[in-house]
């Protein structure tokens, strides 16, 4: 690439003012901060990704198991019970290096109704999101983890890791997992079996899941589906697909009709909240219930990392100018001393 | 003034012996790490993927680390003289600073074996803050190592090789100054990822800024701090003027940053965060007051000329400067699930201590060896000899 003095002169003075305005712009609120940021990623054109409603989900954990099989992760035993577990029931609390996705439980009171807030019971599911602006990809300094650039899935790769834990200190999700119990451990996190898909399978978790609380499909059509959903209202019936949305991968699945028993949440989790994620969740209770981040950016934090670093890093220009002139007073202000 | 040369005495001292018997069980402790794994040592989890060993050996390390920058910025970019005769004690802080913030990198890896990856071109990525910081660091270190080399040359008579790195110094002392103004900052933006999970008393797009001046303040504080001791260890003359001056420079740049830090958080509406009855509060005031007091204590010119002030100034901000760093990576942080908690095991804080005593035993080896310290007045030095 050549570029002309001029050129190189002009890229110095708009990356000398980025930088000025990198700092000026510090801590103002985000509309005013925008011009510090880069862009924020749109998703891939063959995204995919999940979508749980927790209001179809009977908290049967067939997709826990599944998922264990699929990825030939460990049982994890729940510290209270290893006095007498002995790995025959796998008890995991929460995502972990041996659990990349679990169904979790909200209780209150006298839990007497599920997918009520008050006196109510609701599951969830968690397991990558698959942002559409990533963090862990920002941070990680090797690459390690990548995403997809046509189905959006984002993959670690442990031949490359070098176990800083960045990803997993970066996560707004808390997903990435290190096994800090093997001297040679590694991250793991859900890939969305991409193994699977590859042959043609459901993700582990979609294929067992009795009530299609879980689906797959391309993110734009769980969005749809989702969007319909939130037209239901109590008493109606409807009907619910079941596997992959639109038959793929592996063919379709029977569907089922269903009388709707509880009020969705108006409003689709992951379709903005900090830049978006492929992974997609309904719920009848709300959403900070069940230990989500709500009160979020709709941009992902990457944005701002990037954009602090951007604009004082802009092709280098910056920091080559600024050495520049250290040059220049450093040969002046050395000599004649050591 | 008079050039520096090696104190000479004995090198078996009982601070000698206290500190290396602290590297050497540190150092038992890594290679069991290296063995067992990161539980089997820390308190480490996935809810604080990152304790001491990140927080007090690079963070705090490296800010200690950050007497060369600050000295070199005076002297080269200044071009005050006057503070040449810190130099070299204060390069030799930040050699070791730096050079054992590098080492508790990879104890802490917990994919130490491939630590490599980081100077594959084809792996390297460029969005990432950590990689910017981390190769920063590196060339820093090979920086310091040739700031510091002409002691080392003239201590062994090689007076060509140094005369020709002399040629070249104002470049390598140019990087000396761009490359932690680089990497001090991006430690700073490092946090900016973590979003809502860092405090609003802490997370901040001024992080950079902060870091930045904090880690001069605390290279300063350390350049005083460390000619104290020196001077009390070694029974050599407080050199009260020349750093009275420098404590000067500290305060000019603390009611800075304390500008900035508060300015930022009324800005942003953070301070009813500091009234809430929680651990948070209490470690954001003691942080607050201990970055507060030292303007109190080096503020009157009359206590920049007496050692106790000078030295109370200068270690009352390294504390300041320490909470600060432990509060915003580690109080200040709410995992994103879960129900977590760290404080550092024994193990940790050995591994910790170690490191820092190693610096220790570095530090008194080098200074009895090589040409650091300056030379006493004529008299003196006729009277020990």
């Amino acid at each position: 690439m050549s570029v002309s003095r001029r050129d190189f002169l002009r890229k110095a003075v708009e990356g000398g003012a980025a930088a000025a305005a990198a700092v000026a712009s510090g801590g103002v609120p985000e509309a005013e901060a925008a011009g510090l940021q880069r862009p924020p990623r749109t998703l891939p054109p063959d995204a995919v990704g999940l979508l749980y409603d927790g209001t179809l989900c009977i908290g049967c954990k067939a997709c826990v198991k599944a998922c264990k099989d699929a990825n030939g992760m460990p049982p994890d035993i729940h510290a209270d019970q290893r006095g007498w577990n002995q790995g025959t029931w796998d008890s995991p609390q929460d995502l972990s290096a041996k659990t990349l996705n679990i169904i979790k439980l909200y209780t209150d009171g006298t839990m007497a109704v599920k997918d009520r807030e008050t006196d109510g019971y609701a599951f969830s599911k968690r397991q990558c999101q698959h942002c559409t602006d990533p963090s862990c990809i920002s941070a990680c300094p090797v690459s390690a983890m990548t995403k997809d650039p046509s189905t959006g899935i984002v993959s670690h790769h442990p031949d490359r890791c070098i176990g800083c834990r960045y990803c997993v200190l970066s996560c707004p999700f808390g997903v990435p997992k290190f096994d800090f119990e093997d001297p040679f451990g590694r991250i793991h996190k859900c890939q969305l079996c991409n193994h699977r898909l590859a042959e043609n399978k459901l993700p582990g978790c979609v294929d067992v899941c009795p009530t299609g609380a879980t689906l797959f499909g391309r993110t734009a059509d769980l969005e749809r589906e989702a969007e319909r959903r939130l037209t239901l209202k109590p008493g109606d019936r409807a009907v619910f697909p079941r596997g992959g949305l639109g038959g793929t991968p592996g063919g379709a699945r029977p569907s089922h009709e269903k009388v709707v028993a509880a009020e969705y949440q108006q409003h689709i989790y992951g379709k903005s909240e900090l830049g978006g994620t492929q992974c997609l969740m309904l719920s009848g209770v709300p959403f900070d219930k069940l230990n989500l981040p709500t009160n979020v950016p709709d941009y992902g934090y990457p944005t701002l990392t990037e954009g602090i670093q951007g604009a004082v890093y802009q092709s280098m220009v910056t920091p080559v100018v600024v050495l520049g002139g250290l040059l220049a007073i450093a040969h002046r202000n050395v000599k004649g001393s050591d | 003034m008079l050039a520096p040369r090696p104190l000479g005495g004995r090198i078996i001292t009982p601070t000698f012996v206290i500190a290396s018997t602290l590297a050497l069980i540190a150092a038992a402790i890594v290679l069991y790490r290296l063995v067992f794994g990161l539980a089997a040592v820390t308190n480490l989890s996935d809810g604080y993927p990152w304790g001491i060993w990140i927080v007090a050996d690079v963070m705090i390390g490296s800010a200690f680390g950050c007497a060369g920058y600050a000295v070199a910025i005076l002297v080269y970019l200044f071009n005050r003289g006057e503070y040449h005769p810190l130099i070299r004690p204060a390069l030799l802080a930040s050699l070791f600073g730096y050079g054992l913030a590098g080492l508790a990198v990879i104890v802490d890896l917990g994919r130490w074996w491939q630590f490599y990856a980081m100077f594959v071109p084809w792996y390297m990525n460029p969005s990432s803050v950590m990689l910017e910081t981390a190769l920063c660091i590196a060339v820093y270190a090979m920086i310091i190592c040739l700031e510091f080399a002409p002691a080392v040359l003239e201590r062994f008579g090689l007076n060509r090789l140094n005369a020709r790195l002399k040629r070249v110094m104002f470049a390598i002392v140019a990087l000396g100054l761009l490359l932690p103004t680089m990497h001090q900052s991006s430690l700073g933006t490092i946090l900016v990822i973590l979003g809502h999970k860092l405090s609003p008393l802490w997370q901040t797009e001024w992080l950079p800024l902060l870091y930045l001046l904090s880690a001069l303040l605390m290279g300063l504080g350390i350049v005083v701090f460390e000619a104290m001791i020196s001077a009390s260890g070694f029974r050599r003359p407080f050199e009260v003027e020349i750093l009275g001056k420098l404590a000067g420079v500290t305060v000019v740049l603390l009611a800075a940053f304390l500008v900035v830090r508060i300015g930022d958080l009324a800005a942003r509406g953070a301070f009813s965060l500091a009234f809430r009855p929680d651990v948070r509060s209490l470690m954001f005031w003691i942080e607050l007051s201990l970055m507060s007091a030292p303007l109190v204590i080096l503020g009157p010119p009359a206590n920049r000329r007496r050692p106790q002030t000078l030295f109370l100034g200068a270690f009352v901000l390294l504390l300041g400067g320490i909470v600060y760093r432990v509060n915003s990576y580690l109080v200040g942080l709410t995992p994103a699930t879960g129900n977590w908690h760290y404080f550092p095991t024994l193990a940790e804080i050995m591994v910790t201590l170690g490191l820092f005593s190693l610096e220790v035993v570095l530090f008194l080896l080098f200074v009895k060896l090589l040409p650091i310290l300056p030379a006493r007045h004529k008299a003196e030095e006729a009277g020990r000899t």
